[in-house]
């Protein structure tokens, strides 16, 4: 029991978690919050979902070889829609007041959501996402493992590690941290600015993108209002993690998840307060630390 | 002057959730109005000449009072087919009630939208949860299977659901193990399915609509909880179907008024919807919407674009001829449908128990 739970809840959190490091990778190179995020991993989750009828319509079967078809797909799609948002929505609007930003990209988000409902075949309805990975599961007790499960939990955790090693490790990394602390110091030291915080969008993109495919396969079903709640959550974790850190955005999705999965089991009544319980435990930690868990240290953004 | 001949225009509301999660329901509903707009419209012999005011709910109470006082408040507008979401429909009585506007709930089965109330204002053809989830409950109770899980969402159709059905299941001799409230919008079930697999339920109860059906079902999968699945009118939709392929197999449900293609016009409404082309199916609730259109208009056709004397003539509808069943009022203009239809999902079809290879004995319901 207590084993299948803290699963369950870890997987919630691995999907939160990339969806929450989007969030703060915008935050971080641009001071911006990009509300349209959970609609791209809703609209990640659609194209893979059009790439796995195409591909299936041109004669592939091999469950690998689609499901490689799917990410290359909307991982790659997203990114390009991800710098196409910067460049349109947000770099022109650099200056303006942070809400403007806010403003547009919400109402991005509305009009992607609405198009896929309208214009998707029968986009209005739930859709059933295609069972690629083995089936299977190991049981223990009351305990069930599935293997697509596992799958999907490694393959979130190694995009999450790939991001951090990418920031720490590489160039394009330093350059992101440099934006970051200091957009001007980092253009005079010869770090292209435009070019970085594009980067930046479609990286994160990408990651919504796959939050939405490894959501699609978890649950066998995607619809068009996924996004909704997974970019409030997402947000939610990013914020009380520390806006701008990416381990911050992670532990504030494995805290998230653990609180609604602890809400489902533990509040009188059931699970029907678990996100009420959720967020309100989320209000009362940012009341407790305004800055987030991992706040950004003052010193590195001034 | 009007060229000689020409009828005048009569306009009536058609409200319904055209987006969000049950908006599938919803066009089903919105066609079905249309598609007897457009035939009385044919008919050489009409008075009038019907205009159909489509307004989107959202299934969302609010949006729903909005619109709601939008086609009240309009006096071109002299009658509504109104509202598939019980928590919407609960929600804008007053508002009709308050402009005269007479409507015909043609989807909603919270049996307070007509008995909470003594609004003349406000007519259902179809029939409420009370019905339904008597039947189930006596019809499961008959399968042998004796302990349930029940899951409901906290809107008041899922609570309506859930209070019916417990009270009926526990009279038929059931036991309720565990109940769980869920958000309407909830994405994850893993905490209450691996609640319910520790208190191995041979049945779960499922007190809500489709996008959450579908999900519940897909997710006991996934956790290997092995109990059949019971739903409710709410999940009785093509698009169940089609969010869960194969795993759909076994699900049961429950719905007032007998399948529509075994009614005497049900096929001449069939053919008829496919011949206009609707890129969307008529779904569950389509063929009441028909109906509760034709009535607006055959009343109107009879007393003239009048909203008190509509009124009037809907409240005495007595054993009306509809696609949907012979329909007559009761004192509070619920029409009373004694016949309610159980479904269970054979090789990806909503199909009538007593067809189906589960009646025969050819398959059998998962037991633990």
């Amino acid at each position: 029991m207590l084993a299948q739970h803290l699963f369950n809840g870890l997987m919630l959190g691995v999907i939160y978690a990339l969806v929450a490091t989007g969030f703060t990778l915008f935050f971080g190179v641009m001071d911006v919050i990009k509300f349209s995020h959970g609609d791209v991993v809703m609209l990640g989750a659609f194209t893979a979902l059009a790439t796995y009828a195409a591909a299936s319509g041109a004669g592939i079967t091999h469950p690998a070889l689609l499901l490689a078809f799917m990410l290359a797909a909307a991982l790659g799609v997203m990114a390009l829609l991800g710098a196409l948002m910067a460049r349109v929505l947000v770099l022109p609007l650099r200056g303006a007041p942070a809400i403007n930003v806010l403003l547009i990209t919400l109402m991005a988000g509305t009009a992607i959501r609405e198009s896929v409902r309208l214009f998707y075949p029968q986009g209005s309805n739930p859709k059933p996402f295609p069972r690629l990975l083995p089936e299977g599961a190991f049981e223990a007790g009351g305990f069930t493992l599935r293997y697509d499960s596992l799958i999907l939990l490694g393959l979130g955790l190694a995009a999450i590690a790939a991001t951090g090693l990418l920031l720490e490790r590489t160039r394009l990394g330093l350059a992101i941290r440099a934006v970051a602390q200091d957009p001007e110091t980092a253009a005079v030291m010869g770090i292209p600015f435009r070019a970085t915080v594009l980067a930046t969008f479609a990286l994160g993109s990408a990651l919504a993108a796959l939050a939405g495919v490894v959501n699609g396969l978890y649950y066998s079903e995607v619809n068009f209002g996924v996004g909704l709640l997974l970019g409030a959550i997402g947000f939610s974790s990013a914020v009380v993690g520390g806006l701008g850190s990416v381990w911050g955005a992670v532990l504030g999705a494995m805290v998230f998840a653990a609180l609604q999965t602890a809400g489902a089991l533990v509040v009188p009544g059931g699970s029907a307060y678990r996100d009420v319980f959720a967020f309100g435990a989320v209000i009362a930690l940012m009341t407790w630390r305004p800055a987030g868990l991992l706040a950004e240290r003052s010193a590195e953004r001034v | 002057m009007p060229p000689v001949g020409a009828k005048d225009t009569v306009r009536i509301a058609f409200i319904g959730p055209l987006t969000g999660g049950v908006a599938a329901n919803g066009l089903g509903g919105r066609n079905s109005a249309d598609l007897a707009v457009r035939l009385r419209n044919a008919d050489p012999k009409a008075k009038y000449t019907y205009e159909l005011m489509v307004l989107d709910d959202e299934c969302k109470p609010n949006v729903g009072v909005q619109v709601a006082t939008r086609a009240a408040s309009d006096n071109s507008v002299i009658a509504g087919v109104t509202h598939y979401c019980s928590t919407v429909a609960m929600a804008t009585v007053d508002v009709y009630k308050r402009f005269g506007l007479p409507v015909v709930v043609w989807g909603a089965v919270l049996p307070d939208i007509t008995y909470a109330n003594d609004y003349k204002e406000i007519h259902r053809v179809n029939g409420t949860m009370i019905n339904q989830n008597e039947t189930a409950a006596q019809f499961v109770t008959g399968l042998k299977f004796r302990s349930w899980a029940v899951i409901h969402d906290t809107t008041d159709y899922g609570k309506g659901h859930n209070k019916y059905f417990s009270e009926a299941l526990t009279r038929a001799g059931g036991k309720i193990l565990g109940t769980f409230g869920v958000t309407a919008d909830q994405q994850d079930f893993s905490a209450e399915l691996t609640r319910i697999k520790d208190l191995k339920p041979e049945v779960i109860y499922f007190g809500g609509t489709t996008p959450l059906g579908v999900r519940i079902r897909s997710q006991m999968d996934k956790l290997g909880v092995k109990a059949v699945f019971q739903g409710t009118s709410g999940i009785i939709s093509d698009a169940y179907i089609e969010g869960l392929g194969t795993l759909a197999e076994g699900t049961l449900a429950f719905r007032e008024g007998a399948p529509v293609e075994k009614l005497p016009g049900g096929k001449a409404f069939l053919e008829a919807y496919a011949k206009q082309k609707y890129p969307e199916d008529p779904e569950a609730y389509g063929p009441f919407a028909f109906a509760a259109t034709n009535l607006v208009m055959d009343a109107i056709e009879r007393s003239g674009p009048d909203r008190r004397k509509v009124r009037a003539e809907l409240n005495r509808t007595r054993n009306v001829d509809s696609v949907v069943g012979r329909i007559t009022f009761d004192d509070h203009r619920q029409n009373s449908v004694p016949l309610i239809t159980r479904f269970v999902v054979q090789d990806g079809r909503w199909v009538v128990w007593e067809d189906s290879d589960y009646a025969t004995g050819k398959r059998a319901l998962a037991k633990r």
